[in-house]
């Protein structure tokens, strides 16, 4: 499962480019930091306020005013620069960011998603998802591609969304998927499944790019 | 020039029961501790608190370790409604909303930021497209403007702001340190009284004004003694 993960969060890492400006969620979107290639400058974005966010800090060599907004104490860049809470969403919803890199529960194939509410149970809250997925230029879903086997790529969300047409791109361990306007477009596989493994486990049908 | 400086306990005297307190911090970091405890001493019950988040429980795994920001309140009880964008990191949310003892009303982040931000510039409410076509949109007027939906979000305000500075001078203009600032410039200009703690006071002239980046004016009072977090 960890492979998996990185494997996910290494091919994340190369949909970006140089001076990109990208916000990471928590979890897999995170590893996706270790992965971006050294010839390249990306800017974090970190929406508890600043840009310039680098990796947890190493215990004992905490600053405690430097959380990311998961909490964890973390290094900033020497370009860094630290706002508030109203500026920081201002640099997301006005179109600031290039990219943003989260999980989610559900997403279908017009590029909805569901990540926030299960309803009926215990409710953690929707933090700046809601306007991350709407601000980002580039919305890339980073997840496993089924839970326990349960489809999580859809025709149509079941659970209640977090944004309607946001998705630009699902990358899961078994390939890559980007939202176009006829549905989901398979356009890579991972060597160890083939397109039919990755329909079977997609609760929608896809698109097979003719480049596969 | 008024006298602005109080004791913690001075500070919070005015804070009643039922009252509406914004507390400035992210997950406990720029959150004015000194002011919490305070208020947890004097013991008011039914407030509603907005800000960011839950705050922190105390670690159980950890000796000596205590609840951090918001938690402290939660953990004595003295809250009944919580405003707030993400509490999954407070289990006392949770248990509150499901005993029935607590109200918890959750906002995007960036909206409530907004929202505050209306209420301490004058506006009537802030258009974002941020929630349009989700449960976030329920009850909420949906504008259209130039081909685009907008959620039209109200601002909001409260009776007290309680406000953390890493530095401030002796009129209350101040500012906070790197990622310590979040919602507490904000939560400054939203609330009818504004309270700071800061970890330095310094006389007024002693520093340039470019020093401090929020005005003194928002400020009504102000409490020393604000200690860097102990991890």
């Amino acid at each position: 499962m960890a492979n998996l993960k990185e494997r996910i969060a290494r091919r994340v890492a190369k949909e970006l480019k140089d001076g990109d400006v990208v916000n990471l969620g928590i979890g897999l979107p995170t590893k996706v930091a270790d992965y971006i290639p050294e010839d390249i400058h990306v800017i974090l974005h970190s929406e508890n306020g600043f840009t310039g966010l680098v990796d947890q800090a190493e215990a004992g060599k905490e600053n405690v005013d430097v959380i990311n907004s998961g909490g964890v104490y973390v290094n900033h860049a020497p370009d860094a620069n630290f706002f508030d809470t109203a500026t920081s969403f201002g640099i997301v919803r006005g179109g600031h960011v290039d990219v943003t890199v989260l999980g989610a529960m559900e997403v279908d194939e017009h590029g909805n998603l569901a990540n926030w509410i299960v309803p009926g149970k215990m409710v953690a809250g929707m933090g700046g998802a809601m306007d991350l997925v709407v601000g980002a230029k580039k919305v890339i879903i980073a997840m496993l591609h089924t839970q326990k086997g349960r489809h999580k790529i859809l025709e149509e969300c079941t659970l209640p969304y977090t944004a309607k047409g946001v998705v630009t791109k699902i990358i899961t361990e078994m390939g890559t998927m980007e939202v176009v306007a006829e549905g989901l477009m398979l356009t890579e596989v991972h060597p160890d499944y083939t397109v039919e493994d990755v329909q079977q486990a997609t609760g929608c049908s896809l698109i097979i790019s003719s480049e596969l | 020039m008024i006298n602005k400086l109080r004791t913690a306990e001075e500070a919070v005297a005015e804070i009643q029961n039922g009252a509406s307190v914004m507390v400035g911090g992210f997950l406990g970091t720029g959150t004015p501790e000194i002011l919490i405890d305070a208020l947890v001493k004097k013991g008011v019950k039914h407030l509603t608190v907005i800000a960011n988040d839950g705050g922190l429980p105390a670690n159980p795994e950890k000796e000596n370790s205590r609840a951090r920001g918001v938690g402290k309140l939660l953990e004595a009880g003295m809250v009944d409604h919580i405003i707030a964008s993400h509490v999954g990191m407070n289990p006392l949310v949770g248990k509150g909303m499901n005993e029935g003892t607590l109200e918890c009303t959750l906002i995007p982040q960036g909206t409530l930021a907004e929202r505050i931000r209306a209420a301490g510039a004058g506006l009537g409410g802030v258009l974002t497209p941020t929630g349009v076509g989700t449960l976030v949109a329920e009850g909420k007027d949906t504008l259209n403007v130039d081909g685009k939906d907008y959620l039209l979000e109200k601002p909001l305000k409260a009776d007290f702001a309680l406000v953390r500075a890493s530095e401030c001078d002796s009129f209350g203009n101040f500012r906070c340190s790197l990622a310590t600032k979040n919602f507490n410039p904000l939560i400054a200009t939203a609330a009818d009284k504004v309270i700071l703690a800061s970890e330095r006071i310094r006389e007024v002239g002693e520093k340039e004004p470019d020093t401090y980046t929020t005005a003194g004016i928002y400020v009504d009072y102000i409490v020393g003694g604000e200690q860097p977090w102990q991890i």
